[in-house]
């Protein structure tokens, strides 16, 4: 009798479609002809005796992913061999980059959102500069900043700093500029003056459209390490994924990228929270 | 003699593009000190626009508006308004929203002192027992009289009400009405009131400004109101006088001026 109000719940389709997902995967990796020792005869060819050694060049089932996710997991937090750290410190180095971006992008966009926000001629000043520069792919900045930083983690986080900025930047303009014409005339009605009419009204009716901004740079900001670390990095998610690669280790490959989506994820929902809990309610 | 001063006021809103739409033709009205005068009209009259030039969040393209001797140049507490949207921010409580007026009227008070004022206020319109709500956590009727007690703390020499009670449902705006009634008579404000509705007029006015259709809308007519006060809805539902009223102020509306 509770069979059919459980097979009803949604989730209850979205594990059926991921046992269907794995299922397929294992089919068409795990089983069949040549195992999971199979090896492209291409490759064999151009790696000689390691490649039947070690078998990565095919795409490899899920259960080799899962055991060399437990692997990854187990030592995540490993430093004793500093050429090889956990996958943990990695993620945190990734992070840690999004979050110094994100944070020296949020205290400029802010304040100068505010200022386009609520001064037009501001606005018009610095509207073609915003237009031409926002389009620009985060990355092509990548090598300028590598050649004035000379550091690939300060790029890292200039890149982050640049793709996070536009969001919350227009966001916080377009959020200014259009607060409620009734609060801005309580204001005025009752004489504030412009430091609390920005502190106490402007500021507090911006916050869910500076929240909405804050989420979408964080989840470009995430988008973006990952290409960004791949670039001359020597540590972090990207510089994992693309070390990974070069080792041919695809079982660690696809961890690595199942974890940034689930980081993803996570970032995004907390971001949410705390967007709700800061925001006023009607 | 009079305390609050329109005189001559024309007001043209400039149109994207070129032209402008005139909303005020040369209206000119005297409020004395202590009346209680209600704005009435069709939608789209220009009443609210009159409001918000005494107000002073507009100004006028022609003529002059003063009050207590001193022309208008802007916005102030002097002049506090009731919104027809509440207007009440919400992310602050009732009691924040009530002492943000208060701390820029009394400045010189200690917090104290503020403190006071902003419980005096809110126990005047009987919401004391919700000063630590959020506007989302009360109702429509709740917000209009935190919005009454916010005007009211600012202690202004006009207070503004620009359609108080046009969101609210039959029996709620009936006993903020009355609620109304029994502030004004307590505090003697001047009062300067926006309306479309004909019974809330005469129960309130000392005199109800007719206005004509806009555009370019002028003062079509002024009746006085001499009703003995307190008023009370229900002995004045059977008041020959009142019935007078309500006839003259239908015929203005409903046949010189219709929609």
């Amino acid at each position: 009798m509770n069979v059919r109000r459980i097979l009803g719940r949604p989730w209850v389709a979205s594990l059926a479609i991921f046992i269907v997902f794995i299922a397929v995967w294992q089919a068409l990796t795990g089983g069949g002809a040549g195992g999971p020792g199979a090896v492209d005869p291409e490759y064999a060819r151009l790696a000689g005796q390691s490649a039947a050694v070690q078998p990565t060049g095919a795409i490899p089932p899920p259960t080799a992913v899962a055991a060399r996710g437990w692997e990854l997991l187990i030592d995540a937090f490993d430093r004793s061999n500093p050429n090889n750290l956990g996958i943990a410190w990695h993620l945190l180095q990734s992070l840690g980059r999004v979050l110094l971006g994100f944070v020296l992008a949020l205290i400029v966009a802010v304040p100068l959102g505010f200022a386009l926000g609520l001064f037009p001629a501001v606005y018009q000043a610095l509207n073609p500069f915003i237009q031409v520069l926002r389009p620009i792919s985060p990355l092509a900045w990548m090598p300028l900043a590598l050649y004035i930083f000379r550091d690939s983690g300060i790029s890292a986080i200039f890149i982050i700093f640049i793709c996070a900025l536009w969001p919350m930047l227009i966001n916080t303009a377009v959020g200014a500029a259009n607060v409620r014409q009734e609060w801005v005339n309580v204001s005025r009605v009752f004489g504030l003056d412009p430091l609390q009419h920005i502190t106490r009204i402007i500021f507090p009716a911006s916050v869910p459209m500076i929240m909405t901004g804050v989420r979408i740079s964080v989840g470009i900001a995430w988008f973006v390490i990952v290409a960004a670390e791949m670039v001359g990095a020597q540590s972090g998610i990207g510089y994992f994924i693309w070390n990974e690669w070069n080792n041919l280790q695809l079982s660690s490959m696809i961890v690595a990228i199942v974890l940034i989506g689930l980081i993803g994820l996570g970032l995004d929902v907390g971001l949410a929270w705390i967007g709700t809990r800061l925001s006023f309610r009607e | 003699m009079s305390f609050l001063s329109v005189s001559d006021v024309s007001m043209a809103f400039r149109i994207k593009g070129n032209g402008s739409f005139v909303a005020l033709d040369s209206v000119s009205m005297d409020v004395a000190n202590n009346e209680f005068v209600c704005l009435i009209g069709h939608s789209g009259c220009g009443k609210s626009t009159l409001l918000n030039l005494i107000a002073g969040l507009l100004l006028p393209t022609a003529g002059a508006i003063s009050c207590d001797g001193k022309e208008v140049r802007g916005p102030g507490p002097d002049r506090a308004m009731v919104f027809q949207s509440h207007a009440l921010l919400p992310w602050m409580t009732c009691f924040e929203n009530v002492h943000l007026a208060v701390k820029q009227v009394f400045s010189a008070l200690s917090a104290a002192q503020m403190k006071d004022k902003v419980e005096e206020a809110l126990r005047l319109v009987h919401l004391d027992h919700a000063m630590h709500k959020y506007p989302y956590e009360i109702s429509g009727g709740m917000k209009q009289r935190v919005g009454i007690a916010r005007a009211l703390a600012a202690a202004p020499q006009v207070l503004l009400l620009d359609e108080p009670f046009g969101a609210l449902d039959a029996l709620t705006r009936a006993s903020l009405q009355d609620e109304l009634v029994r502030i004004v008579e307590s505090i003697r404000s001047t009062v300067v009131m926006v309306t479309h509705d004909i019974d809330e007029a005469i129960l309130l006015s000392d005199r109800i400004v007719m206005m004509t259709n806009g555009p370019a809308a002028k003062i079509g007519d002024v009746l006085r109101i001499d009703l003995p006060r307190p008023r009370d809805r229900v002995a004045l539902a059977t008041n020959p006088q009142y019935a007078a009223h309500r006839e003259y102020l239908l015929k203005f509306l409903y046949q010189k001026q219709r929609a």
